[in-house]
């Protein structure tokens, strides 16, 4: 996403300095080199095999990521700024993201949201203070057939009714297909 | 007659992801047969079945092939499986039930246009076709089909990636997606050089949507002139896989060739099957939220590439249609289309940024029960001002925003000059500030 940059917490580099990529991570990054003409493309994936290891991308990552492809830490800030999925600070271990597009907003996201906002007890963009959910809203999932739809994790949700919100986050596999 | 289905003609059949399943239905059948008709035939053919892009511009596929300069080393095939536009899921239809074929479509067009890698630009979102798409490729692999002299041909080998996307409207674009496919933000590029001739890497590049390559391996299949014979030709060939969601009965991905009237995508028996409990149509977005609205007046517009101009649209975009019903507050619309394009602009270009953003806040003021009627005529005429169409803008996110703004604001003037009369807000609105 854009120029108008969402709820990025700041999270400092700790303060011990010690590095985070470990050798495994390297060489699952270091999969992707082959793939590509140039180390710079291969920034992406490796964010997002930072992400899932880490549950975000901290300043310190980039700066490791930055090194281990030969590109500026700020270059590699510039980039990851520009897209929604990837954040410096803490979420939740299960992210929750709603649809707000047009389809879902007809079929009714708002009482959704609503519903999860009363549940978790938080707004958008907010973490539980257990660290358990964060609640999200993003543009069109591509599912709008099912909307009102929201994604946890991996997993889709469709047609949420605001009574299902209860039964579907009490289910530990909520977030696995 | 009865339409037979073509791009959907496997979405129903039990295992129909896997290669075993694929091959039995006739699957892999057209990539031999371009391989023995040889690059120039193939290219004619796709040519001769006039098939146009899928992906919302509608170029011609075989035109855009030919741009590719004569004599370069590498090229590279970018299958766009980016699909954000609100209202469209039908790539993710072909890509969940049957990946094989996409793989097919792209090894004719890899195969046609020497094309080296090819990488399936994927939207992050969607994690289950993700995982389709893997299992599948690996059979590929497995069977020869990518990797080196592909089915025992010394002259064909690619390979083919899947490069996951991060969450950016605008990395649809087909620059846009180049620019994140190389490990940058998503920011369009200024044209020329286009992507044949300056692409990925500044390499010869195709970019080609899903559905577009998947109509491929039909057209080589059976013909260029079967697949021309479908739709409403010359303009309009071939089969199209139409979605709709919104309050009706059967919100879905449904095939049918291009020309299906926006009534039949609603009302049809095959398709929408009508409003949910007795609701009335207010207003259509028809083919993704970029092209505009239809009033319920004009729902006998064609979805093809030429119809939707005569009723002031963008074009047929993506054909997913939006069904907004009477009860829905229009001002919401307003407010939810203006957020989109502000929210996913880019901001290189100053028109573009600052329109949609302005125009997101005077929807703000009108929802919030405080608009001016004169608001009505700012945002038509910020809207006059943006777009490539205008000549003020890079890509065509611009163009995508003005369309449904003020197509909303003129077709549906009488509604909102009532909000404004009335001067009550809408509720969430109002909390919200
Ligand atoms: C803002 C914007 C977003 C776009 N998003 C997509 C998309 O998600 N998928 C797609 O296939 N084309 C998208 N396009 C159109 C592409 O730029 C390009 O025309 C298309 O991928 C070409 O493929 P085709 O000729 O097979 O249709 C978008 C265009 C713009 C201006
Ligand atoms: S038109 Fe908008 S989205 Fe496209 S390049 Fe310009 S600012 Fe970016
Ligand atoms: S509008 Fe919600 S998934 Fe498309």
């Amino acid at each position: 996403m854009a120029w108008q940059v969402i709820n990025r917490e700041i999270a400092a580099a700790p303060a011990d300095g010690k590095p985070l990529l470990t050798e495994e991570v390297k060489a699952k990054i270091a999969r992707f080199f082959p793939k590509y003409e140039t180390r710079r493309a291969v920034l992406i994936p490796a964010l997002h095999v930072v992400q899932e290891t880490f549950g975000n991308v901290s300043y310190q990552a980039m700066k490791e990521i930055g090194e281990f492809l030969a590109v500026p830490p700020s270059e590699v800030l510039d980039t990851m700024s520009f897209y929604s999925h990837f954040w410096t600070g803490d979420r939740g271990r299960k992210v929750i993201v709603v649809c707000r597009s047009l389809s879902c907003q007809v079929m009714g996201h708002e009482a959704l949201l609503e519903a999860l906002r009363r549940h978790l007890a938080i707004s958008e963009h907010e973490t539980t203070p257990d660290g358990q959910w964060s609640l999200m809203t993003e543009e069109c999932l591509g599912a709008c057939e099912h909307g009102p739809c929201m994604l946890i994790n991996e997993r889709l949700h469709a047609k949420v009714r605001p009574d299902d919100v209860a039964r579907i986050l009490a289910d530990p596999n909520c977030d696995k297909e | 007659m009865a339409f037979e289905p073509v791009l959907s003609r496997n979405f129903n059949v039990p295992g129909s992801q896997s290669i075993d399943v694929y091959r039995q239905r006739g699957g892999y059948r057209a990539i031999a047969k371009a391989l023995e008709m040889g690059r120039d035939a193939v290219a004619e053919e796709v040519k001769k079945s006039n098939l146009r892009g899928r992906g919302g511009a509608g170029f011609p596929a075989g035109t855009k092939w030919s741009f590719l300069p004569p004599n370069r080393t590498v090229t590279y095939l970018c299958v766009n499986a980016d699909e954000s536009e609100p209202g469209t899921f039908n790539n993710r239809y072909i890509m969940e039930l049957d990946p094989h074929m996409l793989l097919e479509g792209i090894l004719i067009a890899g195969y046609t246009t020497r094309a080296t890698i090819a990488y399936i630009y994927l939207r992050v979102e969607y994690h289950k076709a993700y995982r389709i798409l893997q299992k599948a490729l690996e059979e590929a692999y497995a069977a020869n089909l990518f990797g080196k002299n592909i089915l025992g041909n010394p002259d064909f080998s690619m390979d083919c990636y899947i490069h996951r996307g991060a969450g950016a409207y605008v990395c649809g674009e087909e620059t846009g997606l180049i620019e994140s496919l190389e490990g940058k933000r998503g920011w369009p590029r200024i044209k020329p050089p286009f992507p044949a001739i300056a692409g990925a890497f500044g390499k010869p590049t195709v970019v080609n949507n899903v559905e577009t390559l998947s109509c491929v391996v039909p057209i080589i299949d059976r013909g260029a002139a079967w697949f021309a014979s479908i739709g409403l030709p010359p303009a309009s060939t071939g089969p199209k896989l139409y979605t709709v969601s919104g309050p009706v009965k059967r919100p879905g991905c449904y095939e049918a060739p291009l020309g299906l009237t926006v009534r039949e995508l609603i009302e049809g028996k095959d398709f929408g099957q009508g409003m949910q409990d007795g609701k009335k149509i207010k207003a259509v977005i028809p083919g993704g939220l970029s092209v505009g609205f239809l009033t319920s007046d004009e729902l006998d517009c064609k979805l093809d590439f030429d119809d939707p101009r005569k009723y002031g649209l963008l074009g047929l975009g993506t054909a997913g249609a939006i069904v907004i019903d009477e009860s829905v507050d229009l001002r919401q619309v307003l407010m939810n289309i203006a957020r989109f394009y502000s929210t996913e602009s880019c901001g290189q270009c100053t028109q573009c940024r600052e329109g949609t953003m302005w125009i997101y806040k005077i929807a703000r003021r009108i929802a919030s029960g405080t608009g001016r009627l004169e608001d009505l005529d700012l945002i038509t005429e910020i809207t006059a001002t943006m777009g490539m169409m205008t000549g003020r803008s890079i890509c065509g996110h611009a163009d995508g925003a003005t369309f449904p703004l003020k197509t909303l604001i003129k077709k549906f003037r009488l509604d909102f000059e009532n909000y404004i009369r009335n001067q009550k807000g809408v509720a969430e609105v109002i909390a919200a500030q």
